[in-house]
């Protein structure tokens, strides 16, 4: 008999991995690993937002997180610092002040999971927080794909055949706030940008087209998220840094075999 | 001869800065027109204006209903971390037939790198890939931007033979910024010469001899237009065989 939090654990790990896989390729075609780092880091703000409020930490999250992404591209129209820049400001400055937050609040809270993420303490309530947003984002990346494809190729011929840049450029990012929402508290704030990463770098090596390199990606991702989550059950191990462990060897795997074989594109 | 696109009184101001002051254009059926002018005169944008994808401050664009335009953007360098063949870039967001795909890679000779990675092509191909995409709807007009920028001297010739066999061949109308006066000199029926407003335009020769043009370009390249102009008889036929 399986217990229903393994089953949980299971169904958890499934979804994040398939959103985060397929998102994950647009981090790496538009360099977006450092952005994808600082918006994990800014939900930590969220999670003390929630706290205080008292909402669900969820969705003191996503507001932290979108909220966190529009001040991005305001100052980044300005064009006063670099967005690095911006992004190391902002980043730490919304850990800091969630930190300080949390501290304050008189509630414990277990800040070692948040940072390094526990798969097996997901509850029910948060598998439909997945499972929703993990349709939001596959919805939208499927019936955007091609715009989004063409856009991240070149800009300017995206924008001269009539794609809205900008509304694009917000779509992907509300994107990815779902999912560093939806998947930090499994994964860890910390690691998240690495689940985003390592399984697409990994198919990239595989892939002849954009298409495919989502659905390795996700597979990938998918393989990852199964053997983190045993060795966490049975070795009893971090499940973020394990899944993190796992999709390493994966991509390690890949590369040595992709370089003795000559398949790389 | 019909217009395609009429623009009038075009001005965009940035950050208190004037980009274009009261430009004008008129470009009509069979016009091969070339827009020269100085880094930073507002070219780009201007051709951003007259495609719709940016709205001037003021000013009026006329366009040809149901006009089709073909693009080709300034410094493309597709992503190396994204797998793409050359064949499902070019039909990427396309509505076409597939004998047209057929005919147009034939006719932009890149039926041979079908295959290939969109990242794994050298300038040369990439610039004839771009211009197969932008003829793929059977455009009444081409706009390039600095279409050969980044090509070496023989790339460059190759491009331009091809664009004006493009030319001869279809019913297609051209407009183009460029800075390689063999070219604009050779083949352009009209240059416009651009900062922030219209300086001066006409048939290469008339514009060389302008003073505004003189002044902005200095003796020597007015000099050089002409020698140009003086020459455009000659052939590339041995350089241009590939």
């Amino acid at each position: 008999m399986i217990e229903p939090f393994i089953i949980r654990a299971i169904i958890a790990g499934v979804g994040i991995a398939i959103i985060a896989g397929a998102i994950g390729c647009f981090v790496v075609w538009r360099k977006m690993a450092y952005f994808g780092d600082s918006l994990a880091h800014s939900a930590l703000l969220g999670v003390a937002l929630g706290l205080v409020m008292g909402i669900s930490t969820n969705l003191g999250t996503i507001i932290i997180c979108s909220l966190f992404a529009v001040v991005l591209i305001w100052l980044q129209q300005k064009k006063i610092l670099a967005t690095d820049t911006l992004l190391g400001i902002l980043a730490h400055s919304a850990l800091s002040v969630g930190m300080v937050t949390l501290s304050l609040l008189e509630q414990s809270i277990d800040l070692h999971s948040y940072l390094f993420g526990d798969i097996l303490a997901v509850s029910s309530a948060e598998i439909y927080f997945i499972l929703f947003g993990g349709f939001f984002v596959l919805i939208f990346l499927y019936f955007n794909w091609s715009s989004f494809v063409l856009m991240t190729i070149d800009e300017k011929l995206a924008k001269a055949e009539g794609i809205n840049i900008v509304f694009y450029q917000l779509l992907i990012m509300l994107l990815m706030t779902v999912v560093v929402a939806v998947s930090f508290k499994i994964v860890g704030l910390l690691l998240i940008t690495s689940l985003l990463i390592i399984p697409a770098a990994a198919a990239r090596q595989l892939a002849n087209s954009p298409e495919k390199m989502a659905i390795i990606s996700s597979l990938l991702a998918v393989l990852s998220v199964a053997i983190g989550v045993y060795s966490s059950l049975y070795l009893d191990t971090p499940s973020g840094p394990s899944i993190v462990v796992a999709s390493t060897i994966i991509f390690i795997t890949i590369s040595v075999f992709s370089f003795i074989f000559k398949k790389n594109n | 001869m019909p217009s395609l696109i009429q623009a009038k009184d075009l001005c965009v101001t940035r950050h208190n800065k004037i980009i274009l002051e009261n430009v004008f254009i008129d470009v009509k059926k069979k016009d091969f027109i070339t827009i020269i002018g100085p880094n930073g005169a507002g070219k780009s944008i201007f051709l951003e204006c007259l495609m719709g994808s940016f709205i001037p401050d003021s000013g009026k664009i006329k366009r040809k209903d149901n006009l089709s335009v073909g693009y080709i953007p300034q410094n493309f360098s597709p992503e190396s971390s994204m797998p793409i063949s050359v064949e499902r870039f070019l039909t990427l967001k396309k509505k076409f037939i597939p004998q047209e795909l057929l005919n147009i890679s034939k006719e932009t000779n890149i039926s041979g790198i079908l295959d290939k990675n969109l990242a794994n092509l050298s300038g040369g191909e990439l610039q004839k890939v771009l211009l197969a995409r932008s003829l793929l709807n059977n455009p009444e007009l081409l706009i390039l931007d600095e279409p050969a920028q980044n090509l070496d001297i023989k790339n460059q010739l190759n491009f331009y033979n091809l664009l004006n066999r493009i030319y001869k061949n279809r019913d297609i109308s051209i407009l183009m910024v460029s800075h390689d006066l063999h070219m604009v000199m050779s083949s352009t029926r009209k240059v416009v010469c651009l900062y922030h407003h219209v300086c001066c335009s006409g048939e290469p020769q008339i514009v060389a001899k302008d003073p505004e043009f003189i002044s902005l370009f200095g003796n020597d390249m007015a000099k050089m237009m002409s020698v140009y102009q003086h020459t455009h008889n000659h052939s590339h036929q041995e350089i241009l065989n590939d």
